[in-house]
């Protein structure tokens, strides 16, 4: 990435006086990049993560060809100069669809965590901060919702709804907010006794306004951490859906559904199911890495 | 000890409203789905009165709360209903196919545990070094490769080119059904029946799966012995230890390992259950005739009893083991209170 910012602009962040808010902000934030910079392994994954983005919002213009345009004189083909990976056991161009299905799983990955992170935070905060009656009936929802393994309790539900896309986002996501809910919890019954909130409360701050203004955004940085790391199990869970055939359907070209269809040609051509596994692996490791080196930023006492 | 028990008759107490919550969610998704149970019983070519007839035998003409009733007293006394695919009772069908899943978990956990422990406890004592970050990699690439890939190259490469390992299944067709079914579980019963062909072939088909299996819950064990190891080390009294003049070894596994051992022991229920997940999909591949199967099956069928029956059974399994990691945890630490 960029290297190290220009002189001025570097003091201006670097400042022990800074003059402004927004000065001290910015220092802040400059100095934890400076620090998840040095961590070569964190670096690597966040530019994969940067760089799968890219491809998957850049697809249309990268892709060969249409990714469900089928051509049954070429199944099966290797890797050739016109079909770059290969085509599938319709003529179907791999590496397109390659491209379009990094789009359904980020897609899919950004509208679980844009469900369940404000889901999990509001409930922890309010559990967290009011305490009795709430807060043990939202912890005993959390626990029955903990207490399936995330991947049943997903196939079971999508089953009842109908496989699909929206069902499966729904299904994870229906999984996945409680252990936020935990952790914003936790994090609030500490931040709930200080003083600074003992100050809020007395210049008159609503309950609403506190949680709101200054409980919330001191739960973010765990937060940002743990759906960090999560995505590569929103990933992975999303895959395996597609795998058992309760995910995307085909045609669409969704990793884990390109496998399932794939599969019967694990011991003959073992490219085709292969390289949209690889896909998976390199998506699902380069966020745990990205939150690997987040999580020893932004919370050095987890390490 | 009083306030001990206390704290351990508190986490009881919770387990029954957990139960009730379980049983209310499963209930609730079998009855939004959209396939009409009836139909799915006697076709959709049937007379209105017959439908009609079989509606009210399973009781779907009432209200919800009173089929929440029913369901909650059918189940009371084992009765999860019939599945459709296999025309058994669901309680059948899952006592012929738990074991299988049982079996396959035991053994990936005992490899799990086997490597894992050894290798975060050598990632800890080396903090830093080559080998520690080496074994982070390998822990991350666990955390990170979907299991069904791991699955399918695990057969090209040990099945299809190198021949080391048989294909999928449990056992070979030649030795199924030689052993009388005792435990369910087939190595446990042809040592019982001392028959070493099948035991050989058992644990053959059983390792490819199992060590796929393993592999997910080895990088968990690994990451968690490694950070109770360098908490450990960090303590005062292995300064101490070492100041006497112990050996390294000594220091390393009876006084660092001896107190983290129960924190692992937690760890280990904890990762025992999440196996249960990592089964559906490995099972799957591999052909495994577990619960995992049977359920993705049914799934593929629209056999909603049978789901839920495994969805159900799976729950209170994963249940069960978290509450044992809690018990242990409270039972075992003498620093908890």
């Amino acid at each position: 990435m960029s290297a190290a910012a220009p002189p001025g602009l570097r003091d201006w962040l670097l400042t022990d006086a800074p003059a402004s808010r927004r000065q001290a902000a910015w220092g802040r934030r400059y100095r934890l990049w400076r620090d998840f910079r040095r961590n070569p392994l964190a670096m690597a994954g966040f530019l994969v993560v940067v760089a799968l983005i890219a491809l998957s919002l850049a697809a249309p213009l990268l892709a060969t060809h249409d990714p469900g345009q089928q051509e049954l004189t070429n199944r099966l083909a290797a890797s050739s100069a016109a079909h770059w990976l290969g085509t599938d056991e319709l003529g179907r161009d791999v590496y397109s669809r390659l491209l379009y299905g990094g789009r359904i799983t980020l897609g899919m990955v950004v509208a679980v965590v844009g469900l369940v992170a404000p889901l999990g935070l509001t409930v922890g905060c309010i559990a967290g901060y009011f305490g009795g009656a709430a807060d043990r009936i939202l912890m005993r929802v959390t626990d029955v919702f903990l207490a399936f393994p995330r991947l049943i309790l997903a196939l079971a539900f999508v089953a009842a709804i109908r496989p699909g896309v929206t069902s499966a986002i729904a299904a994870i996501a229906l999984t996945a907010w409680p252990p936020y809910a935990r952790l914003a919890r936790a994090e609030t019954l500490t931040i709930r006794n200080t003083d600074f909130i003992a100050a809020a409360r007395l210049t008159g701050a609503t309950p609403w306004r506190i949680i709101l203004r200054h409980v919330a955004p001191l739960c973010t940085p765990s937060l940002v951490v743990r759906v960090t790391l999560d995505m590569s199990s929103i990933i992975l869970t999303a895959a395996s859906l597609g795998f058992l055939g309760m995910g995307a359907q085909p045609p669409s070209p969704e990793w884990g559904a390109m496998i399932a269809t794939a599969r019967r040609f694990i011991l003959t051509q073992w490219w085709i199911p292969l390289i949209p596994g690889i896909a998976i692996f390199i998506a699902s490791l380069a966020f745990n890495l990205l939150g690997d080196g987040l999580r020893d930023v932004l919370d050095p006492k987890q390490r | 000890m009083t306030s001990r028990l206390r704290a351990l008759a508190a986490a009881a107490a919770s387990v029954p409203i957990t139960l009730f919550g379980l049983v209310l969610v499963t209930f609730l998704i079998g009855r939004v789905m959209p396939i009409d149970p009836v139909i799915a019983i006697v076709g959709d070519h049937a007379q209105p009165e017959i439908i009609a007839a079989v509606r009210a035998e399973l009781g779907l003409d009432r209200s919800l709360p009173v089929q929440f009733v029913i369901y909650v007293n059918k189940l009371l006394h084992g009765d999860l209903g019939r599945s459709v695919m296999t025309s058994h009772t669901v309680v059948e069908d899952i006592r012929q196919f738990f074991p299988a899943t049982l079996e396959l978990a035991t053994a990936a956990i005992l490899i799990a545990v086997l490597l894992g422990v050894p290798i975060g406890v050598l990632a800890a004592v080396r903090q830093g070094s080559r080998i520690d970050h080496a074994i982070r990699v390998v822990c991350l690439a666990g955390h990170s490769v979907p299991i069904f890939l791991l699955a399918l190259l695990a057969l090209l490469v040990f099945y299809a080119l190198l021949g080391w390992a048989p294909g999928t299944g449990r056992i070979d067709v030649a030795y199924d059904g030689l052993v009388p079914p005792v435990t369910g579980l087939l190595t446990i019963d042809a040592l019982i029946a001392g028959d070493w062909d099948v035991l050989t072939d058992a644990l053959a088909h059983l390792v490819l799966p199992a060590g796929v299996l393993a592999y997910f819950s080895m990088a968990y064990i690994a990451r968690m012995t490694r950070a109770f190891m360098l908490d450990a080390l960090a303590g005062e009294y292995i300064i101490t230890a070492r100041a006497k003049g112990l050996s390294a070894a000594r220091v390393i596994w009876r006084h660092a390992f001896g107190n983290i051992a129960v924190r692992l022991i937690t760890v280990l229920a904890l990762v025992y259950a999440g196996l249960l997940e990592g089964a559906v999909v490995t099972e799957t591949v591999f052909a495994w005739p577990g619960l995992g199967q049977y359920l993705t099956v049914s799934l593929l069928n629209a056999d909603m009893n049978a789901v839920l029956g495994a969805t159900l059974v799976v729950g209170v399994t994963y249940l069960a083991f978290n509450l044992l990691a809690d018990f242990l945890y409270r039972l075992l630490d003498p620093r908890v209170t």
